[in-house]
């Protein structure tokens, strides 16, 4: 019947726009979130030239130094110093969990609710927990190997990313870790979620009480550089405000320890980020992964004998393994190179070097001075490419411009590396997918994500996988939050839409001034009107993100006449954002808003004793760095005037929380609120809520 | 610089529609897109094929001998052809109302979930059932457990921004 056949037709149409819809929020999300990710690379590599270029004397140079040479005052019965959970009381006031060590099941079934009812695990409980996870790990091997054979099946997990509703549910769906149950957590526990200690409090206490039953792969985020910039620092800081900065330290150093590959019956592979064509397991179960403590940072050299050399040594070695295209410009020298390999500038020499060094250590041969720098940066490599890479379909390996560390590997090298260690599948983890998760490689290569709405409420679906002696890997789909359930297909897709919109409208609001440029050049005569032709071209030239935007047009421009637009007014459209602070600077805001990530970063490595506090002189630095990075001319008068502005409390310092607080830009029209998180000193707005770039795009 | 609406234009925009949208589904950014996408693609830059035409446009693009993708070199003439002449024009609100009405014999203003499963599901080109299972999600009063097709038309065609 005709009529039939029209509502057919109309209905698939409606489908099919939801589905590009649906395409190009995802879209939107992942470009800003890699944008994010380079933004910190090239922050980091900024500060790889400053410390080149600054003379010993300089006290800009003290102010990052210490993320550089951090001493090795980790020395082993240092170690006693940072476990002084022993004089922290709790008191008698404290209604959370109490934790007897050796852990039992009931601890552990009581902390899972505590951390269901929103409590939180005192200081005390929480160190003492971190110092025997610790001591659990130094006895576990880089590489992990399991068996089926005493279990029906393994439970994998991908990325939790501090979403402790996932694993609630994961639990709740398939039983907590036990003998019966085995789990491998495949990294990334922590940043972006707000929950991420609790996580990691969780998987550490199942560890401690089914040690053989619990395995734990390190994942990127669980590197402390990367946590400045992506929450968790922040989230504990702010949890715990006294005892905040001595768990961070131990998180560091337990982060350093973990283990990098599980696998599987000698079959499945199991690691965080994925191989490179130079992966190499046997060297990889060699080397000393704990002397890795962050990506960002040089392996932890022997003894602080060799400090000094180090200090010069390791100064040289950070550009050039980090450098990037702003460094080139101060050392026109140095060649590109990836994060991780100044080997790559001399591939022939060092390979066949290290190939002998490598049979000689394996020998029990100690080897020099020279080559022991080598074998560091060999390890080096094999440990980020494995933390960092991503696959593509393409034949090849190349390195991963995009993450700014690893590579790009094709199905060449998946095959090529599996079969060079008998190895059938290789599950990783390290990227969001729509449904949790994906094959690729002729189904060689596994990605499980296991944070589901990552970006959003109804972006995506998390997973995990049920492994058997088989090896076939049987996938839970799962998706958090009841109201995800309940919404129809048109109404997910449009809560997800409007907030990567929302995400992508912060983002033009902070490139005004560069649009408006772009836009006059298409309006010479100033008539205030351009063609929507010029208005996509523009967005395309100023931005740089490859989004569809003709496609993304009608969402963004709400009317035109005849096709034309009134640029001043779609501005004013997007600016019914308004800054929460009273800053009359509004060009000096707009800049602000702009890197307040990079800002963010910044300051939590300034302030090295991590009390959330900066002083005037520490806030001005601040400031020269970011302008000197930026490149831009920010006045003294200026900084000075928005330092005094900022201080509420009039004590001569800053609390970064606040002063990030001041530059959220405000929503005008939605009526809700959210409470601040900081002291009750400011009050928010009657009228307005937060809306926070970096709380949308995490 | 005023833009005059050349045909030149037209069609240099009507392309970069076209590969904007196709650029969306391009997932390994190589140009070429699974097969099984070009119907979501032709649809969503705003025309309303039925199956059997979309299977008509499929097989003049496909390759001579199928490898499942389509290369844009073969979508963007073919595409720029379908946009440019208009053909699959959309389908209006009061067209969708009347095919509505039509279903509805007996005049109740409503229709039984029941009932536009059965025409959605034995006529035309039928529907399969979890696209009815979603479109009735979305269509069925919740409380009266009837599809008010009326509110519903309006509601959906709200949608619409062009």
């Amino acid at each position: 019947m005709r009529a039939a056949l029209l509502i057919q037709r109309w209905y698939r149409q409606y489908v099919a726009r939801l589905e590009m819809r649906r395409r190009c929020s995802w879209n939107i999300f992942q470009s800003i979130e890699y944008s994010g990710e380079q933004d910190h690379i090239k922050l980091y590599n900024f500060f790889g030239c400053l410390m080149d270029h600054f003379t010993p004397a300089s006290s800009q140079k003290k102010w990052i130094s210490h993320i550089f040479h951090e001493s090795d005052a980790f020395q082993d019965m240092e170690l006693e110093r940072y476990f002084s959970y022993k004089i922290i009381e709790v008191p008698d006031v404290y209604s959370g969990p109490h934790l007897t060590f050796p852990l039992t099941i009931s601890n552990v079934t009581e902390l899972v609710d505590a951390f269901k009812n929103k409590q939180k695990l005192h200081a005390h409980y929480v160190l003492r927990l971190l110092e025997k996870t610790l001591m659990l790990l130094r006895f576990l091997p880089n590489i992990n190997h399991v068996s089926t054979c005493k279990y029906k099946e393994i439970t994998i997990c991908g990325d939790l990313h501090g979403h402790l509703e996932d694993l609630l549910l994961i639990f709740y769906k398939n039983g907590f870790p036990s003998a019966e149950t085995p789990y491998v957590f495949n990294g990334d526990f922590v940043d972006r979620g707000k929950e991420s200690i609790e996580i990691l409090l969780v998987l550490f206490a199942f560890q401690l009480l089914y040690p053989h039953d619990v395995h734990l792969n390190r994942g990127n985020h669980e590197d402390h550089i990367v946590n400045l910039r992506y929450g968790f620092t922040k989230e504990v800081l702010g949890k715990y405000r006294v005892h905040g900065k001595q768990i961070l330290r131990l998180l560091q150093k337990i982060f350093s320890w973990l283990p990098l590959v599980t696998v599987i019956d000698h079959k499945v592979l199991i690691l965080h980020g994925g191989i490179s064509d130079k992966t190499d397991l046997n060297l990889i179960s060699k080397l000393d992964r704990q002397r890795f403590v962050s990506a960002f940072r040089p392996m932890r050299g022997e003894a602080s004998v060799r400090q000094e050399e180090a200090e010069r040594d390791d100064g040289r070695r950070r550009v050039q393994s980090l450098s990037y295209s702003t460094a080139v410009r101060l050392r026109p020298d140095i060649p590109r190179h990836s994060l991780h390999s100044a080997s790559r500038r001399d591939v022939g020499s060092v390979e066949e070097e290290l190939s002998e060094r490598r049979r000689l250590a394996g020998l029990g041969l100690t080897s020099d001075q020279g080559s022991a720098k080598d074998l560091q940066t060999e390890a080096w490599k094999q440990i980020v490419d494995v933390l960092w890479s991503d696959p593509m379909p393409q034949n090849g390996c190349v390195p991963n411009d995009v993450r700014g560390g690893g590579c790009y590997w094709g199905p060449d090298v998946t095959q090529k590396v599996l079969d060079r260690h008998k190895l059938q599948l290789l599950i990783r983890s390290h990227e969001c997918k729509q449904e949790g998760y994906e094959f690729c490689h002729n189904r060689r290569v596994l990605t499980i994500f296991s944070a589901s709405n990552y970006y959003d409420v109804g972006s995506n679906r998390g997973a995990y996988i049920h492994l058997g002696p088989d090896h076939i890997p049987h996938f839970k789909p799962f998706q958090a939050s009841r109201t995800t359930r309940e919404l129809t297909l048109r109404q997910s897709v449009g809560r997800t839409e409007r907030s990567a919109l929302q995400a992508l409208r912060m983002l033009l609001f902070t490139h005004k001034s560069e649009l408006m440029r772009e836009f006059l050049q298409h309006d010479p005569q100033h008539t205030g009107l351009i063609s929507l032709r010029s208005w996509a071209v523009a967005m395309e030239t100023v931005l740089h993100l490859s989004l569809p935007w003709r496609v993304l047009r009608s969402q963004l421009v709400s009317s035109s006449n005849d096709g034309m637009l009134n640029y001043d007014d779609w501005f004013n459209q997007l600016s019914i954002i308004q800054p929460n602070a009273k800053i009359a600077n509004t060009s000096l805001l707009e800049t602000l808003y702009k890197h307040h990530s990079n800002l963010e970063t910044i300051f939590r490595m300034i302030d090295t004793d991590h009390s959330g506090l900066i002083s005037f002189e520490e806030f001005h630095q601040t400031w020269k760095l970011l302008s000197s990075h930026l490149q831009t001319n920010i006045s003294d008068k200026a900084i000075s005037e928005l330092a005094e502005s900022i201080d509420f409390n009039k004590d001569g310092s800053i609390d970064i929380n606040e002063f990030m607080e001041a530059f959220r830009l405000v929503e005008q029209s939605r009526a809700d609120r959210k409470p601040s998180p900081t002291t009750g000193q400011r009050t928010t707005d009657k009228l307005t809520t937060t809306q926070n770039l970096s709380d949308i795009t995490r | 610089m005023a833009d005059k609406y050349n045909a030149e234009t037209i069609i240099s925009e009507t392309h970069k529609k076209i590969c904007n949208a196709f650029d969306v589904f391009d997932h390994e950014s190589n140009k070429t897109v699974d097969v099984r996408e070009i119907g979501t693609i032709i649809r969503s830059l705003g025309c309303y094929p039925s199956e059997a035409e979309l299977h008509d446009i499929i097989a003049e693009l496909e390759e001579e001998e199928p490898t499942g993708f389509v290369r844009y070199e073969r979508f963007l003439p073919t595409m720029t052809k379908i946009l440019l002449e208009r053909k699959f024009r959309p389908i209006t609100e009061d067209l969708l109302l009347q095919a509505f009405e039509v279903l509805d014999q007996q005049k109740k203003g409503y229709l039984e979930p029941e009932e536009l499963t059965r025409y959605l599901t034995q006529e035309g080109e039928p529907f399969t059932q979890e696209e009815v299972e979603e479109m009735l999600s979305a269509a069925v009063d919740p409380d009266k457990n009837v599809i008010l097709y009326k509110d519903f038309v309006s509601m959906m065609t709200i949608d619409d921004h062009r």
